[in-house]
């Protein structure tokens, strides 16, 4: 993005250390000199929120894994042991199991805001597919960690989710006492999961870097869509974006901090302080709250379609819902990149956040009566959105006038109603910093 | 931003007023139930309810004694050890009399023979039967639940949209409203035309069926409390009740404090960060 | 003009460092529980003591109990032993310093002072770990008659006392006491 480095090192150590290893060059071209759209609005802080969050999961994690045992007969009272004994531990456990929900209400925030924003567009295609890499890999992740507590809710959901993969035809069972290391989850599939849960994070920084790479070849998106024409344009990431993303933070802080020390098992449940029993299944099983849009759309499929029975038709559609989205990018045909200008993309758009949430919902009740067939209407929609409208929605569609330029952009809202402008470019709050 | 900031405000303070009518719970009891429980608990108030909750002292002291002269015959409490009792304001001299009046099990000795000793303040506390299948089989094969979580690991389903003024009211204390409603819920007669299974008792409180396998485990004037408070099952219920959450969730207190200051600390943190971000931006157009 | 200005930049630059002195506290504030969570943990204290009953140890009969997961070696004592470490000159030790957590931390390593003392000075209680590396030296071996340590070489006397190898101090004596005539409390 930034053509040549502005980095000069001042002092002769920072030279010395240039000459050898530029790792200050690459850090001062990358967070402080980087350019970034100048009309970036606060759902664009949530990249570094997902950092923190990030950083916190895994230092939170190593801490816990001091005292947690990945056995059996131990995982439970570990945990408990967590809560009560060791010194601060009711706090690290607390931060580690809300932040997780926290990781994913940010991610979900993050991934609404690029496919408003069409920031999966060319030539952003790659950066795009790199995040919702990271979203799956945070998707097992959170499942596995989950697991370890060895509640009821871990166990059974354990069971369950691994019963997915039964649903394949042949090879299915032969897959699921493959990946439990035995007949039922039990010790061995404790222990891998486990050791999984603690590599997993390891990965996902790993993909991070390479979104970030990504991120810094083709530069941010911006409310407009208007890729960046001149220095106008832009302002240096430190401190303009810093300073707003650093605000962004305290605020996602403060809310997190909200949970953990007021309401901390809001989101969780309350089965799962029970120990596991693999004699007895609770009534009513249900996954962690980021991941019921899927359960809804893996039980809205109660019927066969040809060849394929309903159990493998939920299963294929359940991880249909999550894959579609690596192709999201050629599914779009608008050469408008940003919901700003596109007054139906954004209807829709907004009616699939709403069957997201609804779905969400429609997970946490019981597979039975009307939800069922709620579930089959929510779920889709949220195919067709992807498959139908999205297509043919970008050939027919009439989008609205786009501003020259990002600086044009700014210095047209900052004018306010007494513009000239035709009453359809003025600027939506959603572009408002 | 702001215009988003203000309409937050406004939800939030709508939907805080709007839990804080009554949601009068209307009694669904029918002769063949097919969700439970039939009758969702009443929501008391708990002097550790809130942000600046705090546990009733007393108020555990006679749970601890119900549990001890009442539940404690058939649940255990492993997770909880006696030393643990000094946080319900009992001197370590008080916590290793009251532990000396049980025994525990340990050993090896140096002959191989596992052997009974007093209890010390290190042991927790033990349980009524030597495994769950004994439990079971004393107790017509139903094995009485542990009861160190219970406060925690019960707790009735809110339903929409109550479920989502609890994050505004924080009300966390979904435990004691059930054990309490179950607790003085036994008085109550099945309606007309319901049959209750043989051995178990009709209860429209319980979380999982219409009857359970627990009869109505306490009576009026059963434990004496020294401290003048009513000895009726009500009174018992809820003070069981307060010491439970206690039992499931010791470090509240010390919890809802470090909250309180978090909070302040980021409201302010927040605030500056909130003026130097002002003041880096004020120079451009954005 | 300038007054103006110098007092708004003046402003700016107390805000920049407030907010960073802020950051700062939020961190260390942070950093806190991840500290915190290193200490031994509450269960782990709770077992800070332990009673030890010695009424079946003999004279020349020793008795090893685990405290804080550490052997502790109680031994009821010969009038041998006793006479053989009543008679070492306190100039010929290495460590002349008793290194008992029951009396003042400089009381001289006298006989008397190692043992439990006046009346008891049959009894000696130490913690069975090498003040050199750590490992547990072997009882009634070693050039003095008290404890070899075979890692390293350390030679102790039926007190305790190093006498030769490379450890620097006596086996440590933990805090004790008789709270009967055959109980012995530790820690």
């Amino acid at each position: 993005m930034s053509g040549h480095s502005s980095y000069t090192p001042k002092s002769g150590l920072g030279k010395w250390i240039d000459a050898r290893m530029p790792l200050p060059r690459l850090m001062y071209d990358s967070f402080v000199a980087y350019p970034v759209p100048r009309n970036l609005n606060y759902a664009y802080a949530f990249g570094g929120i997902l950092s923190i969050m990030l950083v916190a999961q895994i230092l939170t994690g190593v801490v816990l894994a001091m005292h947690y045992a990945a056995d059996t007969g131990l995982a439970f009272n570990s945990v408990e042991k967590i809560m009560r004994d060791v010194n601060s531990g009711w706090l690290l456990r607390y931060m580690h199991a809300n932040g997780a929900s926290f990781f994913f209400i940010a991610v979900y925030i993050h991934i609404f805001r690029g496919l408003y924003y069409g920031s999966y567009k060319a030539p952003r295609e790659l950066l795009w597919i790199l995040g919702v890499l990271i979203y799956f890999l945070m998707m097992a992740t959170g499942f596995m960690g989950y697991v370890l507590p060895w509640g009821q809710m871990s166990f059974w959901g354990a069971t369950v989710i691994t019963g997915f993969f039964t649903a394949i035809p042949l090879v299915g069972e032969w897959i699921q006492t493959f990946l439990l290391g035995g007949f039922a989850v039990d010790n061995p599939t404790l222990n891998r999961f486990f050791s999984l849960h603690y590599l997993l994070p390891f990965m996902i920084a790993g993909v991070v870097v390479l979104h970030v790479w990504a991120l810094h070849v083709t530069g941010q998106t911006n409310p407009t869509g208007i890729e960046v024409k001149s220095k106008t344009d832009t302002l240096a990431f430190t401190p303009y974006a810093t300073m707003k993303d650093a605000f962004a933070m305290v605020v996602f802080i403060a809310v997190l901090a909200y949970f953990i020390f007021y309401i901390p098992n809001y989101l969780g449940h309350p089965d799962n302080y029970t120990i596991a029993n693999p004699l007895k299944t609770p009534a009513h099983i249900v996954p962690e709250w980021y991941y019921l849009p899927f359960y809804a759309i893996l039980r809205a499929i109660t019927f066969s379609i040809g060849p394929i029975d309903s159990k493998l038709g939920g299963v294929i559609a359940m991880f249909g819902s999550i894959l579609i989205l690596f192709v999201v990018p050629w599914l779009d045909t608008s050469k408008v990149r940003s919901a700003v200008y596109r007054p139906w993309y954004k209807l829709f758009f907004w009616l699939f956040v709403i069957d997201a949430i609804f779905l969400g919902w429609l997970g946490s009740r019981p597979a039975e009566g009307t939800y069922v067939a709620m579930a089959q209407v929510a779920t889709a929609y949220y195919f067709a959105f992807f498959i139908i409208i999205m297509p043919i929605l970008g050939l027919i569609e009439t989008p609205k006038r786009l501003p020259n330029s990002i600086t044009e952009a700014v210095l047209e809202k900052n004018k306010g109603g007494a513009s000239v402008q035709p009453a359809g470019s003025a600027a939506s709050p959603e572009t408002k910093g | 931003m702001k215009t988003i900031l203000k309409g937050l405000t406004a939800l939030g303070l709508g939907l805080t007023l709007f839990s804080n009518m009554s949601f009068a719970q209307e009694a669904h009891v029918t002769a063949e139930p097919t969700h439970f429980p039939m009758i969702k608990p009443a929501e008391l108030d708990w002097s550790f309810a809130g942000p600046f909750g705090t546990y009733d002292k007393g108020q555990l002291q006679r749970g601890l004694k119900v549990y001890t002269e009442v539940c404690a015959a058939c649940h255990s409490m492993g997770l909880v050890a006696f030393r643990d009792l000094e946080g319900l304001g009992y001197s370590e001299a008080q916590v290793k009399a009251f532990a000396a009046n049980y025994e525990v099990e340990d050993g090896p000795n140096a002959d191989g023979e596992m052997f009974t000793r007093t209890a010390v303040p290190s042991d927790y506390f033990p349980s009524p039967f030597p495994n769950e299948e004994a439990a079971a089989a004393a107790n017509n094969g139903a094995a009485p639940p542990d009861f160190s979580l219970i406060a925690k690991a019960r707790s009735v389903e809110r339903g929409f949209p109550t479920f989502v003024f609890d994050i505004f009211t924080q009300y966390a204390e979904g435990g004691p409203d059930y054990i309490h409603a179950l607790l003085t819920g036994y008085d109550q007669e099945p309606p007309a035309g319901m049959e209750v299974p043989e051995g178990t008792y009709y209860n429209p409180y319980f979380i999982a069926g219409k009857s359970l396998s627990m009869a109505a485990p306490i009576s009026e004037g059963q434990v004496t409390y020294d401290d003048g408070s009513p000895e009726t099952v009500d009174q018992y219920a809820k003070d069981v009740s307060a010491f439970l959450m206690w039992a499931a969730e010791p470090k509240l207190e010390a919890r809802k404090a470090t909250g309180f200051r978090v909070m302040i600390f980021l409201l302010l943190f927040g605030s500056l960060v909130y003026l130097t971000k002002r003041k880096v931006w004020s120079s451009v157009e954005h | 003009m300038s007054v103006h200005e110098t007092s708004d930049q003046s402003r700016r630059d107390f805000l920049y460092v407030a907010t960073a002195m802020a950051g700062a506290v939020g961190a260390a504030g942070v950093a806190w529980p991840f500290i915190d969570q290193m200490r031994p943990d509450a269960s782990t204290l709770a077992l800070a003591s332990i009673e030890v009953d010695v009424s079946a140890l003999e004279p020349g009969m020793s008795l090893t109990v685990k405290w804080r997961g550490k052997p502790v070696f109680i031994r009821n004592r010969t009038e041998k032993e006793i006479e053989e470490a009543k008679a070492v000159p306190l100039a010929e030790l290495k460590d002349p310093v008793a290194r008992n957590a029951n009396i003042a931390a400089d009381a001289p390593a006298t006989d008397d002072d190692r043992s439990a003392g006046q009346g008891k000075e049959n009894w000696l209680v130490m913690i069975g770990s090498c003040t050199h590396l750590g490992c547990v030296p072997l009882g009634q071996q070693g050039e003095f008659g008290g404890w070899f340590c075979p890692c390293h070489g350390s030679h102790y006397d039926t007190a305790g006392r190093i006498r030769k190898g490379p450890a620097p101090e006596n086996l440590a004596v933990p805090k004790f006491e008789f709270i009967s005539d055959t109980t012995i409390q530790i820690g």
